[in-house]
């Protein structure tokens, strides 16, 4: 297994240039190509789960003798523990479903082929930021998957696509280079790349004061706005409706995540150490993003606007149970991050056949749509009641596990605008499926067909996943997710599981 | 904007002087990188800049854009298929991206680490391939914006978009 971890990287990237090459075939080759590959990694994934051992693969790996007589191999560290088993299950999952989906969705677009080395591209970007032992790599990961989604987010060419793609690539450029800043800040006071290394020199109080404090602030703000933390969130409500209905479900189901959420963890958590001043940041940002993103989300009209304000509002969920700092909080953030992957990719999915079908994505010209089209209403309700926290869909359970770690935690505050967001939140999508699913079928509407297998199957999975995580948990999801929380944050009291990572990578006690 | 033929006959001839040097400069940059400084990104870049050079001097229409533009693409994807193959055979020695063939590179010996010798020469290809590409897709898009529908470079990279979809039901 060992060695085989860069191929959760190389299967992707040779789809993506495989696809790139063999273009004039046609994109049913592309596409077979893309859908071998993602299921590949999918298979991938559920091994490393399987075999449940951590592994650092040195790649390129080069064996020296230090001048203390210490042997040292010096390559690219690549890391798969805890953390970034779940990550790469999430988005196995989620890319497999989004490829199966975009066969159809598509057919009727040009430029099929560039769609699809551009979708490996994001693959191979967020699998390669998850499992990056160091820094530089990290960043150039997180680059790579969203260069790619720039493109992706341009890919109708209309006017509004093109405004929304160019201000997703100023945005995220300046998040890029507050963060490659951050890297260069820490490189200089400490001569440290790797993770484990700088998380040593950090515990040992090698780096610290300034230098480190400048480092926290460009990655807060960097990945921040990649999480889209709410400050910093003005690109995703422009950049994820106007991609295709596939594309917006990686970008709001997986790309927030890998380059922000796990980004933040690996970077607050295991490298730089669990720090109160961020912690607080954590809580009060992720709070704003909580409230006013579904504030912001209960006004619209447009239905994958209000799916975008809904991820920033729930990736507020994520970010304040990281500022908890405790285990069940990291938990339960982590749970939460792996669950909107499910039910948010699901909803932008069926927002892209209910769009198909009606021609609009304003939900005051739909209605009634349930009678017509049952699969994907039935895949719509329950991705929505899932983010709506109704009991026992796994959304309910994420959200029920942060409101107690913030209300242990004594930040009752917290805990009372999540509950609130929360309500809001089920609010929101009674009046989607009130306006969308139920109600009269408008006559413009009366003779639509639902759209094919291949449309509504990948939806009605992801939400049976969404319905059936309280089955899964016992049966091995709850250890992959605690396993996760472990590699971040011990259980209270303990000295920091990071220790865990750094006899991991740095193989020693 | 310059006559169809390119620039003045004086950049022409310097031009013509200048592009072996550089290319060969580019491809001593790349083959020499497991000894020296450089490598195959660095080779990648001057050789590119070689290509540009002599398609600003020459134009789009004698140089060469004209007979490698439209392979652009493709040696930019083969190349990114060789350093992935290459980092697979990796694989025969151990371990990803290990050294399949040689021994560790020593001072002033070119052959002595021939796998490091060839994934330089796949990143070669695929920078140099790569940032033609994107100069020849910035050029067309800029022409394309200047002048609609005479844009011959559609083939090499520029945008090929769909039709703004969601509308057509």
């Amino acid at each position: 297994m060992v060695d085989l971890v860069p191929l959760f990287v190389a299967i992707p990237l040779a789809a993506a240039f495989l696809c790139l090459l063999l273009k004039r075939f046609g994109d049913r080759v592309c596409g077979a190509i893309t859908l071998l590959g993602i299921l590949a990694v999918l298979g991938l994934s559920l091994t490393a789960i399987a075999v449940g051992t951590d592994a650092v693969n040195m790649a390129g790996g080069y064996g020296v003798t230090m001048r203390d007589g210490r042997p040292f191999v010096a390559g690219i560290a690549i890391v798969l523990d805890g953390l970034a088993r779940l990550f790469l299950l999430v988005v196995a999952v989620v890319g497999t479903a989004v490829v199966v989906y975009g066969f159809r969705y598509l057919e009727r677009s040009t430029g099929r082929a560039l769609y699809h080395v551009l979708l490996n591209l994001v693959f191979a970007g967020m699998t390669g930021a998850v499992l990056a032992g160091d820094v530089f790599n990290l960043f150039v990961f997180v680059e790579i998957a969203s260069i790619a989604s720039y493109a992706l987010v341009a890919f109708g060419t209309g006017d509004r696509e093109v405004e929304a793609s160019f201000k997703y690539l100023l945005l995220g450029s300046i998040a890029s280079l507050a963060i490659l800043i951050g890297i260069a800040v820490l490189y200089a006071a400490g001569g440290f790349l790797n993770m484990a290394d700088i998380a040593v020199a950090v515990r040992e109080g090698r780096l610290g004061g300034a230098a480190l404090l400048g480092a926290s602030a460009l990655f807060l703000f960097g990945f921040g706005l990649k999480a889209a933390m709410m400050p910093f969130h003005a690109w995703l409500p422009d950049a994820h409706p106007s991609a295709p209905a596939p594309i917006s479900a990686v970008l709001s189901g997986l790309l927030i995540k890998t380059t922000g959420i796990y980004a933040l963890v690996r970077v607050f958590f295991t490298i730089l150490g669990p720090d109160p001043r961020v912690q607080t940041l954590l809580l009060v940002l992720g709070c704003v993003s909580m409230g006013a993103g579904v504030l912001l989300a209960l006004g619209q009209d447009d239905l994958k606007r209000l799916l975008a304000y809904h991820s920033v509002s729930q990736m507020g969920f994520v970010l304040v149970g990281l500022g908890t700092g405790s285990a069940l909080g990291v938990t339960a953030a982590l749970f939460h991050a792996a669950n909107h992957a499910l039910f948010k990719s699901a909803l932008f999915l069926s927002s892209g056949s209910l769009e198909r079908m009606t021609g609009t994505r304003n939900l005051s010209e739909m209605g009634g749509l349930a009678r017509r089209a049952p699969w994907t209403a039935a895949g719509t309700i329950g991705a929505a009641l899932s983010i709506s926290g109704i009991p026992p869909f796994n959304g309910f359970w994420s959200k029920l596990l942060i409101l107690i770690a913030l209300f242990s935690a004594g930040l009752p505050w917290a805990g009372t605008i999540a509950a609130l967001t929360a309500l809001l939140t089920l609010a929101s999508f009674v009046k989607v499926q009130r306006k969308a699913l139920f109600g009269a079928l408008p006559e413009r509407l009366a003779h639509v067909r639902d759209v094919p297998a291949s449309m509504h199957v990948p939806v009605l999975v992801l939400s049976a996943l969404c319905l059936l995580t309280f089955v899964l948990w016992p049966l091995g999801l709850g250890d992959v997710v605690q396993g996760a929380a472990a590699t971040a944050q011990s259980a209270d009291g303990q000295p920091p599981a990071i220790d865990s990572y750094l006899r991991l990578v740095l193989g020693r006690p | 904007m310059s006559e169809p033929g390119g620039m003045s006959p004086i950049v022409r001839i310097v031009t013509r002087w200048l592009l072996g040097f550089v290319l060969v400069f580019g491809f001593a940059v790349a083959l020499f990188g497991h000894l020296t400084p450089g490598g195959g990104f660095a080779g990648g870049v001057v050789i590119t800049c070689g290509f540009v050079l002599a398609t600003l001097a020459f134009g789009a229409k004698t140089g060469p854009a004209a007979w490698f533009g439209r392979l652009a693409s493709t040696l930019d994807a083969v190349g990114a298929l060789a350093f992935l193959a290459l980092a697979l055979l990796g694989y025969a020695a151990g371990h990803f991206l290990a050294q399949w063939a040689g021994r560790d590179p020593e001072p002033f010996r070119l052959t002595s680490a021939p796998s490091l010798v060839l994934l330089n020469l796949a990143i070669l290809l695929k920078v140099g391939a790569g940032l033609f590409a994107g100069f020849l897709a910035v050029a067309a898009f800029g022409r394309a914006a200047e002048d609609v529908g005479t844009d011959e470079f559609s083939d090499a990279g520029a945008p090929q978009g769909p039709e703004p979809e969601g509308r057509e039901a």
